[in-house]
């Protein structure tokens, strides 16, 4: 089974909220000098990924991103845990949310791996401007099933099972066809750390760069635009209760009782 | 005229509970626009669902098929697309549950619109709508426009109410949706376990984080105390990460959005994506051993000290005062 992983290299969401600034065109975030990590969901998507492999070790798990030379680093981790190809579609960082053009960049890249993917594995959402389109626009341009929001994939007789969350309950479900999953977090696709001998051997491991121009995706016609970006401002007043358990509580409750009931 | 559709998913002849909310950003962007306001109820059997909606839009279509029974992605999105294709839409809105996820961005794509997602406010700005909503786990908040119409837009839950009923009945246009083969086989369902009050309408939420260190205290003293003040029990992403507690209870930017009157949070630092969650809450408390943690830049009261007395206190001071 061929398996694509796509994940993005995003500014560190764990970074403190004071380090974000946003840059002087009002509608991005400064980006230079700051952390980054492979999105959160994506992390989630990669070990669901890997834990098909621990099964059926045969399976061949790609990673692919769209982004410039600095996102190999996320490739190199994804490398690092035993994912077997790397794949980098070379892009400028975008300014804004254009996540229908990825989606149509990342979907071209796919067409060109051999063999096809019986799968292709995202994140719900990248964790930075958060759109969730990727994974929908992916299976429509591929003509995929969508399986949204899932967390666990098992195989089954030459396909594949997915365990997804839906509204009120989770389901099991098997594509009839090749099918792009949404991942969601799971306690039990926390993505894995790696070996420090492989984080060595991953830098000697080969990426595909291709660039994006000869996708035959036009560039420069974002779908959605960001306007402005703002930071929320929040007040800052915070009474502190002062005194034993049992007296904190007890103000605490009459505070309650009295918000409850205005 | 540039009007403005909302789509309600009722596979089965069910919408969720929070499905009309979206008629509220609509009527908000029709007037801007100038065009009206339509409900297109995408399911078999929705007939009553399409009777609330055409007491609150200025027309309903009904997308039917036998087909349309329990939800498919494929089948909806086909019936949506069905329903929309051809006529002048500025913008379709859905709210943002599992289903409005899969199909709106699909959807965008077959009408060559422009796709957004989990917005939290909508207005007319110069001529044509704008979307607000968190970006960078909380850390922002970003304007957004569509380039291309029509935008196809999920709504976060709770973000918008549901518009009054408007005394008249909208005419109704019923459809036939064109039958689509399934792409996925369903295998199994399983229920989630039935809460009592649901987290996004909770008066109160009492949430644990890493800070309360496993799950018992989330069946134990957090549960005790939602209970006592006829609340639900919440978490933070770490809690559930952690495997303490079903992704059901996350709070925050992508879990639930909780609007309640008090939200008390146990043993949560107070990450953006957390606090983006919890916007809506009219009095935050905070129950935190560290008097630095995030969270009490927004809570109105802040207890600092171990979470267990202060609970357990807490849970007796609310039981005695009934």
């Amino acid at each position: 089974m061929h398996v694509v992983v796509c994940i993005k290299h995003i500014l560190d969401p764990e970074m403190p909220p004071a380090s974000f600034r946003i840059a002087e065109d009002g509608r991005s975030p400064v980006e230079a000098g700051l952390p980054r990590a492979i999105g959160p969901f994506d992390q989630n998507a990669l070990e669901v990924a890997l834990k098909l492999k621990d099964a059926r070790p045969e399976t061949t798990v790609t990673v692919l991103t769209a982004g410039p030379a600095e996102a190999n680093e996320a490739l190199r981790k994804a490398l690092a845990l035993n994912a077997d190809r790397a794949v980098r579609v070379d892009l400028e960082r975008l300014p804004g949310p254009d996540s229908a053009t990825v989606a149509a960049l990342l979907a071209a890249a796919i067409r060109r791996l051999e063999p096809a993917p019986d799968l292709v594995l995202v994140g719900r959402q990248s964790g930075d401007w958060d759109q969730g389109v990727v994974g929908p626009v992916l299976a429509e341009k591929l003509g995929a099933a969508i399986v949204g929001l899932g967390y666990a994939a098992e195989p089954a007789d030459g396909g594949v099972i997915i365990t997804r969350q839906v509204d009120d309950g989770i389901e099991k479900v098997r594509p009839k066809r090749a099918a792009v999953v949404t991942v969601t977090n799971h306690e039990s696709n926390v993505l894995r750390l790696p070996k420090l001998k492989d984080v060595v051997a991953a830098h000697r491991k080969p990426i595909d760069v291709i660039p994006a121009a000869e996708l035959g995706v036009p560039l420069d016609e974002p779908l959605v635009e960001a306007v402005s970006l703002s930071i929320p401002q929040r007040e800052a007043h915070c009474e502190f209760l002062e005194g034993e358990p049992e007296e904190m509580a007890a103000a605490l409750a009459e505070r309650i009782r009295r918000w409850l009931s205005a | 005229m540039p009007d403005v559709y909302v789509l309600i998913f009722a596979p089965g002849g069910a919408a969720a509970r929070a499905a009309l909310e979206p008629l509220g950003a609509g009527r908000a962007l029709a007037e801007g626009l100038g065009g009206k306001l339509a409900g297109v109820v995408v399911g078999a059997g929705a007939e009553e669902v399409a009777a609330e909606a055409r007491r609150r839009a200025d027309a309903v279509i009904h997308v039917t098929g036998d087909h349309l029974r329990a939800y498919e992605a494929d089948a909806f999105t086909a019936a949506a697309e069905h329903a929309l294709k051809g006529r002048d839409a500025a913008a379709v809105l859905t709210l943002a549950d599992a289903v409005g996820r899969e199909v709106a961005p699909r959807l965008a794509a077959r009408l060559g619109g422009s796709p957004l997602t989990e917005v939290s406010g909508a207005q007319v700005e110069d001529g044509r709508p704008v979307f607000t909503r968190p970006v960078f786990g909380g850390k922002a908040v970003a304007k957004l426009v569509g380039r291309r119409a029509p935008v196809v837009v999920t709504v976060k839950a709770g973000a918008f109410e549901a518009p009054a009923e408007s005394g008249a009945e909208a005419p109704l246009e019923t459809i036939q949706a064109p039958a689509v083969e399934p792409a996925v086989e369903v295998l199994a369902r399983e229920a989630a376990p039935a809460a009592g009050v649901p987290l996004d309408a909770a008066p109160v939420v009492v949430s644990g984080g890493r800070g309360v260190g496993g799950p018992e205290p989330f069946q134990k003293e957090l549960k005790e105390l939602a209970e006592a003040l006829g609340g639900a029990v919440g978490a933070s992403l770490a809690a559930v990460d952690a495997g303490w507690v079903p992704q059901s209870y996350q709070v925050g930017q992508t879990g639930t959005a909780v609007a309640p009157t008090v939200y008390i949070a146990v043993g949560i630092s107070g990450a953006s994506q957390h606090l983006a969650g919890i916007s809506g809450a009219k009095h935050v408390v905070a129950i935190n051993k560290d008097k630095d943690a995030p969270i009490f830049r927004v809570a109105e009261v802040g207890l600092v000290g171990e979470w267990k007395p202060i609970v357990d206190a807490l849970i007796r001071a609310v039981k005695a005062g009934k």
